[in-house]
């Protein structure tokens, strides 16, 4: 006898995550093309657009209540329902980034950036595939395989965080060898900043994956790893 | 991977159930169930019906000799003696072993006689106004009712007569005490006050609860055991431990539908 009427509103809740993913895929990628086009009103929408995400994280979190409400859930349903307000909230979290990389563009005013962007539309791009897989990994009821993507998502996470550290460095190196260059060089690790902020939250989705699946919480890719083939 | 059946040090056991199988004439009800209930727990027997919960609750203090053609091989140990050796008397056991039922069924006397029954049948005849006060107090009834002791037992609400049932059963100082659905007929607030009740008392008796609601065993106990059909059409216990496994995250698949409202 299956649960019909909660396994549809578990659907429909992934569905809206799903939603939700997209936005914030489209408010990081137009962030940081507004920020390397200098394309200040491309900047200020995404502004505006952050409302539309955290209207809907709302929803999201108040749908998951309302299930609680009227299932009181357990165990697997329980996780999942738990684990997706988790996912809403760091989705929303993930909007604020992109709002905080579209300030930081306005704040530059029309003034060209530091150095030409190179490594931090790599970041944008890798944070936001870690991101994406992240939300597949929720979705997907294969442990294994879920599993298998939260592990590649710390990975790149990894890659992320090397790809952090040489943007600070270049920047460092360029206020280093004239210090006038020090407000434009702190706009760009702010951008930096809030890439690599996206990536650790995409890799929380991916743990709290794990979690919804195997009822494992994990942190750190030989946990993860260990929660999977355990 | 946590075993799917919880085990505890025979220190700690009150009661255990070994290999217990039971039959209603030629049909097997209970098959092979193997539970330890260690003192001052409070253990919540679930499952969907029809699976033997209640079953096997009766066999810890042999109510089911009551049943016309019931058999039970393997044992039930209490205190280590298996009660269904010869030589143990029934009577004992259930002073020893309370139970409670799923409608209040207090006697169709006072208040106070209702209480005093199971004392004077062990032929108390002193202090008996302090033992009905005492028990009265444990159940958490005494204020509801101490001034109306002569009433009779069926004139109170429906959640102080199964307070008054849980008085009755706690007045000849029970070991243990077997409540099957104690609340299931009762409203919010009386299951409420049922359960701040069980939690108090198993500071000193240990308390086996059969239960249909899910969340009310989350909520009181500290270990589950599932019961469920077979395709034999047997009852058999698949998963007994921590809340926290049962309803968080449980071993056996069957456990998990039947939590999740799957299955039952």
């Amino acid at each position: 006898m299956p649960n019909e009427q909660l396994d549809y509103q578990l659907a429909h809740l992934e569905a809206e995550i799903v939603l939700l993913g997209g936005l914030v895929e489209a408010a990081i990628f137009k962030s940081v093309r507004a920020l390397r086009n200098r394309d200040l009103d491309v900047s200020r929408e995404v502004i505006v657009e952050d409302d539309r995400i955290d209207d809907l994280e709302t929803k999201i979190q108040n749908d998951c209540v309302e299930q609680i409400r009227r299932q009181a859930p357990l165990a697997a349903d329980l996780r999942r329902i738990i684990g997706m307000m988790f996912i809403a909230n760091e989705l929303e979290r993930m909007g604020d980034y992109a709002e905080g990389i579209a300030k930081v563009s306005i704040n530059m005013g029309h003034e060209a950036p530091l150095k030409e962007l190179e490594d931090i539309p790599k970041m944008a791009d890798l944070a936001v595939s870690m991101m994406k897989r992240s939300i597949e990994a929720m979705t997907i009821s294969d442990r294994d395989a879920s599993g298998k993507l939260a592990i590649e998502i710390e990975n790149d996470d990894d890659e992320v965080d090397r790809l952090y550290a040489k943007v600070q460095a270049d920047i460092l190196s360029l206020v280093e060898e004239d210090r006038h260059r020090a407000v434009r060089g702190t706009y760009l690790l702010w951008v930096a900043h809030n890439l690599e902020r996206v990536a650790d939250r995409a890799t929380n989705i991916a743990e709290r994956s794990i979690f919804m699946s195997t009822g494992v919480m994990v942190g750190g890719n030989a946990e993860a790893q260990a929660a999977v083939s355990g | 991977m946590l075993e799917p059946i919880i085990t505890f040090d025979d220190d700690d056991l009150v009661l255990e159930a070994e290999k217990t199988s039971v039959f209603y004439g030629s049909l097997l009800a209970v098959e092979d169930v193997s539970l330890q209930i260690p003192r001052n727990a409070i253990v919540s027997l679930i499952g969907p019906s029809g699976c033997g919960k209640s079953t096997v609750l009766r066999c810890f203090n042999r109510m089911n000799d009551l049943i016309p053609g019931t058999r039970i091989t393997g044992s039930i140990k209490y205190q280590g003696v298996n009660v269904y050796d010869e030589g143990v008397d029934p009577t004992d056991i259930r002073f020893r072993i309370g139970m409670v039922f799923q409608r209040p069924n207090p006697f169709p006397k006072s208040i106070y006689d209702n209480v005093a029954f199971g004392p004077r049948v062990n032929g108390l005849t002193d202090d008996l106004d302090s033992v009905v006060e005492e028990s009265l107090r444990r159940a958490a009834l005494w204020d509801e009712v101490k001034d109306r002791l002569d009433d009779s037992g069926l004139g109170i609400s429906g959640g102080q007569q199964q307070r008054l049932c849980i008085a009755r059963a706690l007045a000849v100082d029970p070991d243990v005490v077997l409540m099957d659905e104690p609340a299931s007929a009762l409203d919010p607030i009386s299951t409420q006050a049922i359960e701040d009740l069980i939690r108090e008392l198993s500071a000193e008796v240990t308390i086996i609860i059969v239960t249909h609601n899910m969340q009310q065993a989350t909520r009181i106990s500290d270990y589950s055991a599932v019961m469920m059909v077979g395709e034999d059409r047997v009852g058999h216990l698949i998963e007994y431990g921590t809340n926290e496994q049962v309803f968080g995250n449980p071993v056996d698949q069957r456990t998990e539908a039947y939590v999740t409202g799957r299955i039952g």
